[in-house]
């Protein structure tokens, strides 16, 4: 979790500093889902599909931080040689199917996925990630029907983290309680704590054995905040949310509850964790440097990989 | 070779059977396509072939293999390109090309952008195939020729055969690419015949042109069910004594357009025919690619043949005023004679 959030505090300075451009969503705030659910997977072997706000996955299925930071600044050394960027991280033979960028587009293509898994024989669990607001997607209630029609193994997880960009949950959703909408596909639905590590955890553990045993689709939504803008050129927060509404929010910053559990329980010392944390954020420099120091695409580069076989019509 | 002869819609059914037969990463998806067949017979006998009877089950009541969908464009093909992203081949059957704009997002935002932004890393070895074009009456909504459309999009491959050889010799090939391929059928050439050849290896390269009739006055240029009305046009012509060849281009994305360009160095004229609307059609990016290269051959302005700008209406005497046929090319062909 301190790794990602470091990480992330370099991406939004990549940007404020122009070695990022385009569109950049971080995940401060949110760690504990994305960790909680990500460490609970046959890494590598299971598949996993987000939207654009991709980097904490990436990072948590094994992708090599610089190369995340690199695309991030669209350079040669990137997961895809900075044709994707921020919002397109892929790392397929780590089983990391990006990194999508219309909002719920990606959803049947992760129901798509485990179709493939089952198809084989074989007992993936895809783990199929979009935000509140993509849970009004049209095609996302496509894939809910086609998912429980075929009985796909495929975990819909909605990150509710009470905004679409800048609407608020009450504003975007009629009924704000998504997981419902698993309900009418018959589907198993639940709502969770996205910020408390060890309880995410608990319940990732137990839905995705439940899917791999089964071969059926299940839907979470999962409670969790962003603690920043939508997006690194969010720059008027005041226009949707209060600075208390946030602080209270902070209340709950799930690293903040984790530090306090192994506090209280005396499992780390405070020391301790200030010291991993320093360490972590010195990592998360040294990836930033390195990224930084991986050279732009050459131009030529341009047609590469618009077809498997065959290059474009050339030329202006 | 030797050849049978077949409709066109068995050229295609025949292409995917013995691509199923081969692969068994190869599956269908679409609405109507199992239990009732197919709304054109495309998939006819498929479901029994190789659906659930075949012990082929994901789960009860639904066939692995040939998948009968809910009508949900977006999600079939959204679903579809997940398949495709972890190898398996899924060939998608649009009820009509008309609906694939629904899954326009999928297909384009999605499907053609897949190996680019990953920088090679996902292929996506789709097939969506499926009438396109006007039919008999079915009025503004569903007689779509959108060929012209995804030829606009580098990621996608595009065909549109006119015989029954063609049609198998090419889908072979879409259904053997990686990357995603459209491929339409035109619903009045599901009941031509032509000889096919019977070898089960027999495929056609995509990028390559075909001459249909060979000619030296004059090149009439066309795909799909437009290489017809050029035959038909040729053959007119030819009892004037003008001699028109007649190029098939059956592969929109990638363009021969060697042989295009060689055809029109032979006979220093060209008109292009498409059923697609006149206006911004494929049709348009062909004659500007023949202006732009072969302006030192031509003798006249490259000519152009399109279907009338307007919705398609209802009426068959209306429709039919929409749809180019040999009267209009002939009338082209006199403009720049
Ligand atoms: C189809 C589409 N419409 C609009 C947008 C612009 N957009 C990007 S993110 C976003 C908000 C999505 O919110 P949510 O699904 O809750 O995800 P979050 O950003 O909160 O993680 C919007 C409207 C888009 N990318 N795609
Ligand atoms: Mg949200």
């Amino acid at each position: 979790m301190l790794f990602i959030r470091h990480f992330e505090r370099f991406s939004e300075r990549a940007y404020r500093q122009g070695k990022a451009g385009g569109y950049l969503h971080v995940y401060i705030g949110m760690e504990a889902l994305a960790v909680g659910w990500l460490t609970q997977i046959r890494q590598g072997y299971d598949y996993v599909i987000t939207a654009y706000r991709d980097h904490a996955h990436a990072l948590l299925l094994g992708s090599d931080p610089v190369a995340c930071m690199a695309e991030i600044m669209g350079r040669r050394g990137g997961l895809s040689r900075g044709k994707g960027g921020s919002m397109h991280l892929y790392d397929i033979p780590r089983g990391f199917f990006g990194g999508w960028g219309i909002v719920g587009g990606h959803t049947p293509l992760g129901a798509g996925l485990a179709f493939a898994s089952k198809y084989r024989g074989e007992d993936r669990v895809t783990l199929n990630f979009l935000g509140d607001g993509a849970a009004n997607a049209g095609v996302f209630f496509e894939s809910l029907n086609m998912a429980a029609l075929y009985e796909v193994p495929c975990i819909f997880i909605i990150e509710n983290n009470e905004f679409a960009m800048g609407t608020r949950l009450e504003y975007h959703a009629a009924d704000t309680e998504l997981h419902k909408r698993g309900y009418p596909f018959g589907m198993k639905h639940e709502r969770l704590d996205g910020m408390d590590l060890l309880q995410v955890r608990q319940d990732a553990k137990r839905i995705i054995d439940w899917v791999r045993e089964n071969q059926k689709p299940y839907l979470v939504e999962v409670m969790t905040y962003r603690f920043v803008g939508h997006g690194a050129a969010d720059n008027d927060q005041t226009l949707y949310r209060t600075k208390d509404e946030v602080e209270s929010a902070r209340q709950r910053d799930p690293i903040a509850l984790l530090m306090d559990y192994l506090t209280s329980n005396n499992l780390m010392t405070r020391e301790k964790i200030e010291a991993i944390d320093a360490e972590t954020e010195a990592e998360a420099e040294r990836v930033y440097e390195e990224a930084d120091d991986s050279p732009h695409p050459d131009p030529s580069e341009v047609y590469d990989d618009v077809y498997s076989d065959m290059t474009p019509e050339v030329g202006h | 070779m030797p050849t049978i002869e077949m409709t066109y819609r068995d050229a295609v059914r025949q292409a995917m059977v013995e691509e199923m037969d081969a692969n068994p990463d190869v599956f269908l998806m679409g609405e109507d396509i199992g239990r009732y067949r197919g709304t054109f017979r495309v998939t006819e006998g498929l479901y029994d072939k190789y659906g659930v009877e075949k012990n082929d089950f994901i789960v009860p009541g639904i066939a692995r293999r040939v998948v009968d969908t809910p009508i949900v464009e977006p999600g079939i093909v959204g679903f579809a390109i997940g398949a495709a992203m972890v190898g398996l081949r899924p060939i998608v059957e649009m009820m009509t090309m008309s609906f694939s704009i629904l899954a326009l997002d999928q297909i384009i935002n999605h499907a053609a952008k897949i190996h680019y932004m990953t920088a090679g890393q996902a292929k996506v070895p789709l097939v969506i195939r499926g009438p396109g074009g006007a039919a008999n009456q079915l009025s503004a909504q569903h007689s779509h020729s959108v060929e012209g459309w995804y030829a606009h999009v580098p990621g996608l491959k595009v065909v549109a055969p006119a015989t029954p050889a063609c049609a198998k010799g090419l889908l072979r090939t879409a259904i053997r690419d990686d990357n995603p391929v459209i491929f339409t059928e035109n619903p009045g050439l599901y009941g031509i015949k032509g000889d096919v050849p019977e070898d089960r290896e027999f495929s056609i390269p995509f990028g390559k042109a075909r001459i249909a009739r060979q000619g030296t006055d004059l090149s009439l240029i066309a795909y799909s069910r437009m290489v017809h009305v050029c035959l038909a046009a040729a053959e007119q012509l030819a009892e004037r004594g003008i001699s028109a060849e007649v190029v098939d281009v059956r592969s929109l994305l990638p363009l021969d357009t060697e042989t295009i360009f060689a055809s029109v160095a032979k006979t220093h004229r060209a008109v292009v025919v498409y059923e697609d609307w006149k206006n911004g059609g494929y049709g348009a990016e062909i004659a500007a690619r023949i202006a732009e290269e072969c302006f030192d051959d031509l003798d006249a302005p490259v000519g152009r043949v399109g279907g009338l700008n307007v919705p398609m209406p209802y009426s068959r005497v209306l429709e039919l005023e929409c749809i180019p046929n040999a009267d209009d090319v002939l009338a082209a062909v006199n403009k720049i004679a």
